[in-house]
């Protein structure tokens, strides 16, 4: 309504966050939360082990060292950027919700800032001071120091965002008081933290052990060494990381059901419900038998073997994401503010004056018959463009012809019959905001793009117009 | 008027800011120059590890100097991004509507410093890395910091395009894609006099790094002293604030009139003195004898002071620009919450027109056509079943028809869910059942 829209008429503009997004958790749950305890164990294995003239076994160390290495890299390079990226993406795609959660979530925020600025300085001097540290047992010790240190900023900067993301799924009391603190404990917080806890752990040990059989290929002594200690730390892990998911998969459904208004809903939800749980179990029990060959039969675990399960978690992290993002739907805000980006509380303003004349960016607040397809585009660009997309994936006209036929003539009353009740129906659609005429344009517009296959494109390509009735001129002869 | 392009008056997210004004405001300029004096140092640091590594092509001295200050681009860079992230909340808090709207406006560019800095960020650790490994092929190796620092050098044109955007949303209806908003007028001066502090900051960095009595430049080269380092030092800052000097008095005759006041032209003015300090003792540290090279601390209080100033200007600038407009929003705001507010204490009714020939039928059929026609047709498939089936199964249960248009199941597996009709009343129901039911007889 009052932002510019970006928009990626082919590729969704969902994708451009999903990929940033998953990507980062990949790295931050997997080389970082999960990495840095792994790495630092196996450092003070090592010193543990050490033949008794020396302070660690220095071939041990040099390996977990290397480990350690593409950690360092990819957490400050790709790690880093994505983290920022999510934010990037989201002003473009998301602006209104993303702008309303800073103000929330200010403070939260500044002192995760800390946080990352610390993490960074510890990760910094963790890595760079590595060898330096190996020359007495004493600033390996602190070095080792160092280590926790860093493992325990980094768990806080996930347990900080983990808030965050379960505020946006139910913000709990908040739309009645709008405090931050209520915002931060809402009900899904600690379930969903003591989740992504053990099974960052998990993560991490997976990657460590895939690393392994890079840097110790062919040093078989290590690689054992490796395989054995990695399988250990994951079966420390699995059967929390179990325990804790399904914990987590037990207490959703009773805080988004309340937020599904019928039963529909619960059987969209229910489908998803179910394979986030086949894959829960999946991927879990193969790391899990992994590991338990690992501990007893270290030599026989092959690269292929680590391989497998690696990806299994990968499909399991971003499905969990999917889901995620999914439950919280028809909102981006619970009970505040629709997928849309329009507030629940302003309905009955569009539904009476309809959208256009509130918005800032439109071609024109007056439908005639003559800009009707004009204006219907508008009111897609306002009210569809953050999940359909015109011709690309999920698109409007395919979601319309899956349902009334494909290859079909949409039936403009048909379709403007159904979008006022759509969302009683599909309960992660929220309702359609605006008014009479604005449906008729947006069902003509629609049709329109049947036959005219039109891509509609974004402000960062065509600009934008401003809505007359919201310029500086109109507006100040109505103060 | 065809041509005129006017003024967006958005509203703002009617959500109280989270702390007050003066103290965002001054956290946005203190975080932002912590953060900026590290891009400084990763932007100018590249810059020199390119220059002293092209050298050490023929002077070997020349190629351990660039090593040295590229372990530090790595190093500096992780700081910079990480120090970026309080300025970016502040100003995105502080100018919610300004800056999501230049970002939009200028989208592809503004994403594309993901991908990009990833890239870069990339390369200064191959390049960091490979130093031994490409002894021998000195050039690609070269190729490598070259193009990290081609990238470097490009983002800061999207940030200062979008920090400058955000100040004219009189330019917004104007603007089309990243290249228009980039060539408003204002984004190069500021950009080139942006180039200068980053050799300025390097340079004075360079003074400080290799002044450490810890760091022993005996171990690492064989005929450049630690002097000759620290003068090449002073050097580098020199140039920085030549050229810092020469493009700042540019900014101050290019700056667009909008935002200009006489405190914002002091504060130049004042900050451009402090340049002008800085330079004249930069060069008397140059000339002087090694022993006599003993104003660093002074370059460093002046450069320090000038940041703060210029800092300061920047925000007195971005407010008298945008300080009308923004109670423009806030009036703007007031209305439309007046207005939500009215239209939520009293929402439009929605009435069902019924065709009143239809006698009994006639509110049925005004309930089907706009609740169910979408889907159920007489007699053909729609989405749903025709009407003639719901007759063959319903025919003598007119509640269960009731109940199921209340709360449906899924009985077809070839056929979409059917939503539930919770918000009609058991009248309404009532009426659409007895409807459907008769559609046979009518």
């Amino acid at each position: 309504m009052d932002f510019p829209l970006f928009h990626l008429d082919w590729l969704n503009n969902r994708f451009l966050i999903a990929v940033i997004a998953i990507l980062h958790v990949l790295i931050n749950h997997g080389l970082a939360v999960g990495f840095i305890p792994y790495i630092t164990w196996l450092e003070y294995k090592g010193v543990k082990k050490a033949p008794s003239n020396q302070i660690t076994d220095f071939e041990w160390d040099n390996f977990i060292y290397k480990k350690m290495k593409v950690a360092f890299i990819i957490t400050t390079t790709i790690g880093a950027m994505t983290g920022v990226g999510i934010w990037f993406s989201a002003a473009l795609i998301s602006p209104t919700s993303i702008g309303s959660l800073i103000r929330v979530f200010f403070w939260a925020w500044f002192i995760e800032w800390i946080v990352f600025v610390t993490e960074v300085v510890l990760i910094l001097i963790y890595f760079l001071t590595w060898k330096n540290a190996n020359k007495s047992l004493h600033s390996k010790m602190r070095h080792i120091r160092f280590g926790w240190f860093l493992a325990i900023f980094s768990w806080i900067t996930m347990a900080l965002i983990v808030a965050i993301l379960g505020f946006m799924m139910d913000p709990g009391n908040w739309n009645n008081d709008h405090s931050l603190m209520t915002g931060v404990f809402n009900p899904i917080y600690l379930p969903q933290l003591l989740f992504r806890t053990p099974t960052a752990m998990l993560v991490g040990g997976v990657y460590g052990l895939t690393l392994a059989f890079f840097f110790a290929r062919k040093n078989k002594k290590l690689l054992k060494r490796s395989v054995k200690l990695s399988s250990k730390w994951i079966l420390f892990w699995a059967p929390l990381s179990l325990f804790a998911a399904f914990n987590y998969w037990n207490v959703l459904p009773e805080a988004m059901i309340e937020n599904m208004s019928t039963a529909v809903g619960t059987m969209d939800f229910q489908e998803y419900y179910d394979i986030l749980k086949i894959v829960i179990i999946v991927a879990i029990s193969s790391v899990l038998i992994l590991a338990l060959f690992g501990v007893f039969t270290p030599s026989k675990i092959k690269m292929w073997m680590v391989i497998i399960p690696c990806f299994f978690v990968f499909g399991f992290l971003g499905m969990f994401e999917r889901v995620r993002e999914f439950i919280r739907k028809p909102y981006v805000i619970g009970g505040y503010m629709y997928s849309n980006l329009l507030r629940v509380e302003d309905y009955p303003l569009y539904k009476k004056d309809g959208i256009l004349k509130h918005a800032t960016y439109a071609t024109t607040s007056e439908i005639t018959e003559e800009n009707k397809i004009e204006a219907g585009r508008d009111v897609f660009m306002l009210t569809c463009s953050r999940c359909h997309t015109a011709k690309g994936v999920n698109s409007i006209t395919y979601v319309f012809e899956r349902m009334y036929g494909f290859g079909k003539p949409l039936d403009v009353a048909s379709v403007a019959g159904y979008i006022p009740n759509m969302h009683m129906g599909r309960t992660y659609m929220p309702p359609f905001p605006g008014n009479e005429k604005e449906l008729d344009a947006l069902a003509h517009f629609i049709k329109s793009l049947q036959t005219s296959g039109e891509s509609v494109e974004g402000a960062q390509t065509k600009g934008v117009k401003i809505n007359q009735v919201n310029s500086v001129e109109q507006f100040k002869n109505r103060l | 008027m065809i041509f005129k392009v006017s003024t967006p008056i958005p509203k703002d997210i009617p959500l109280e800011l989270p702390l007050p004004e003066w103290l965002l405001v001054t956290l946005l300029i203190v975080a932002f120059l912590a953060h900026i004096i590290f891009i400084n140092l990763m932007l100018g640091g590249s810059i020199i590890t390119l220059w002293a590594q092209i050298k050490g092509l023929k002077n070997k001295e020349y190629d351990t100097f660039a090593h040295e200050v590229a372990k530090t681009i790595t190093v500096n860079k992780s700081m910079a991004v990480v120090l970026g992230v309080a300025p970016l909340l502040c100003i995105n808090t502080l100018y919610t509507i300004y800056f999501y709207s230049a970002n939009a406006l200028t989208g592809f560019a503004w994403i594309l410093i993901i991908p990009l800095v990833t890239v870069s960020f990339l390369l200064t650790y191959l390049h960091k890395y490979t130093w031994d490994a490409l002894a021998e092929s000195r050039r690609v190796h070269i190729g490598i910091i070259a193009a990290a620092t081609g990238i470097f050098l490009f983002i800061p044109l999207i940030f200062l395009t979008n920090v400058n955007l955000m100040m004219f949303p009189e330019k917004w209806g104007t603007v089309r894609g990243f290249i228009d908003a980039l060539l408003l007028p204002n984004v190069f001066p500021r950009y080139f006099e942006f180039l200068g502090a980053c050799i300025t900051i390097t340079g004075v960095f360079l003074v400080g790094y290799h002044k450490r009595k810890r760091y022993r430049v005996e171990e690492k080269y064989t005929t450049l002293t630690r002097d000759e380092i620290i003068k090449l030092g002073y050097n580098i800052a020199f140039i920085g604030l030549g050229l810092q000097i020469l493009f700042g008095i540019i900014v101050v005759f290019t700056l667009p009139s909008k935002g200009y006041g006489y405190d914002v032209l002091l504060s130049v003015i004042l900050a451009g003195a402090m340049l002008v300090v800085a330079a004249f003792y930069t060069w008397k540290s140059m000339v002087a004898s090694p022993k006599n090279r003993i104003y660093y601390g002074k370059i460093v209080t002046f450069v320090l002071i000038y940041l703060l100033i210029y800092g300061g200007s920047r925000q007195m600038y971005r407010h008298n620009a945008l300080n009308k407009h923004q109670s423009l929003v806030v009036a703007k705001t007031k209305e439309f919450q007046k207005l939500s507010e009215d239209a939520r204490l009293h929402p439009v009714v929605e009435t069902v027109e019924a065709d009143t020939t239809l006698g009994e039928f006639a509110l049925g059929e005004a309930l089907f056509k706009k609740n169910c026609s979408s889907c159920h047709k007489e007699k053909e498939k729609l989405v749903g079943p025709p009407m003639t089936e719901m007759v063959s199964i319903y025919k003598d249960d007119q509640e269960g028809l009731k109940a199921w248009i209340k709360a449906p199941g899924k009985k077809r597996p070839d056929y979409p869910q059917m939503p539930a009709f919770g918000s009609l009343t058991d009248q309404e129901r009532e009426e659409l059942a007895k409807f459907i039911l008769n559609i046979n007889s009518k």
